[in-house]
């Protein structure tokens, strides 16, 4: 009895491996991820932004790299900052593949959010991540595009910005991937960014 | 000999009165130029119950206390009236919790150099007492949150 559900069990494993496999074809493996996959999201395809430098960008600007997007906004006295270092550990825990990782940070405060302000902020994290500038009229539609949530809330005579503080992991392929939460570990990230990388050789 | 030992004593006997809350390791994170708002993070141990009710700073126009909370990765930063200090207990003011925070910047945060800080508390009774501290920028994107950070012990004082 024991011995026939184990093969039982081996058969299905099997037939279900085989599924799989023609499932995701092109002889990818069945990749296991630290953070949410969500391959296959229909949500965050893609963007049509400007830059600090004010260059219009797509996610195919980045072609060939691990892009990671994330919705902050510079006034941001914690969330945003540990967010962005978090990605410069993982860059740096990449070694030379790091420069196949790409920062993609898009503001949801685009009033106080100056290319200026943004261009110096990002900078002084990696020279390399590129800041997103959507204009009060695109941010609406480009939050909804990615399912990200903001909110500007008042405090004193000032405001703040309650936000989303997901990062968003794309494959070398421009495919959405990941989804990785705030609280999640550099150790983690750096092996998921390491299997993506991996999968595009 | 003797009058030391006095002094020791009388020191002893009036330190819960000048000393009643201990900040450890204060630090704020540095800004770019023009950017208008940081927060300044440390470790408040209070004697006797006790509550940071407000804060000051030359460097900014507004200062107020916060606390940040995640919901369904959803970031969020209020205002709060008060920090409660409950008697020997640590309160750490870091990321992702509570933080003094400085709006209306009137300068850039440059790392390595010290901002001053009053903190405003209150006792149980209800009675102010203020403390000068000074705080050390952690330059923008160097290192994980203040590693570099020498540790600092300032001791409050009753006005
Ligand atoms: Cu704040």
């Amino acid at each position: 009895m024991l011995s026939m559900l184990q093969t039982l069990n081996g058969r299905f494993l099997l037939v279900l491996a085989l599924v799989s496999a023609s499932l995701i074809g092109c002889g990818e493996q069945n990749v296991r991820f630290n953070a949410t996959d969500i391959t296959g999201a229909n949500y965050g395809q893609d963007f049509e932004l400007v830059d600090s430098h004010g260059q219009l960008r797509t996610l195919e600007d980045f072609r060939g790299e691990v892009v990671m997007i994330y919705f902050g906004f510079i006034q941001c006295p914690d969330v945003c900052p540990t967010a962005l270092m978090r990605a410069v550990e993982v860059k740096d825990a990449l070694g030379p593949s790091g420069d196949k990782f790409r920062v993609v940070y898009i503001t949801v405060d685009p009033e106080r959010d100056t290319p200026e302000i943004v261009s110096a902020y990002l900078a002084a994290f990696d020279p390399g991540f590129v800041g997103l500038h959507p204009t009060m009229e695109e941010l609406p539609e480009v939050a909804k595009s990615f399912r990200v949530f903001y909110r500007k809330v008042p405090t004193g005579d000032s405001y703040t910005m309650d936000h989303t503080a997901t990062s968003f992991v794309y494959d070398t392929q421009g495919r959405l991937r990941l989804a990785v939460s705030h609280s999640m570990e550099v150790a983690p990230i750096v092996e998921d960014v390491r299997t993506l990388l991996q999968a595009a050789r | 000999m003797k009058k030391s030992l006095l002094g020791s004593i009388l020191a002893l006997a009036m330190a819960p009165l000048f000393a009643q809350v201990t900040v450890e390791d204060p630090w704020v994170r540095g800004t770019v130029p023009k950017q208008q708002a940081t927060g300044a993070f440390m470790m408040l141990t209070a004697e006797t119950d006790a509550r940071l009710v407000a804060a000051e700073s030359p460097v900014a126009g507004v200062v107020e206390i916060h606390e940040m909370a995640m919901e369904n990765d959803v970031m969020k930063m209020r205002e709060i009236p008060a920090l409660d200090l409950p008697a020997g207990q640590t309160m750490e003011l870091k990321p992702g919790g509570y933080h003094v925070m400085l709006m209306q910047l009137k300068e850039q945060m440059v790392g390595g150099t010290v901002v001053p800080i009053t903190l405003i508390f209150e006792d149980s009774a209800g009675e102010r007492f203020t403390q000068e501290i000074e705080a050390r920028v952690t330059a923008l994107g160097a290192a994980r949150e203040g590693a570099d950070k020498p540790m600092q012990h300032q001791h409050g004082h009753r006005h």
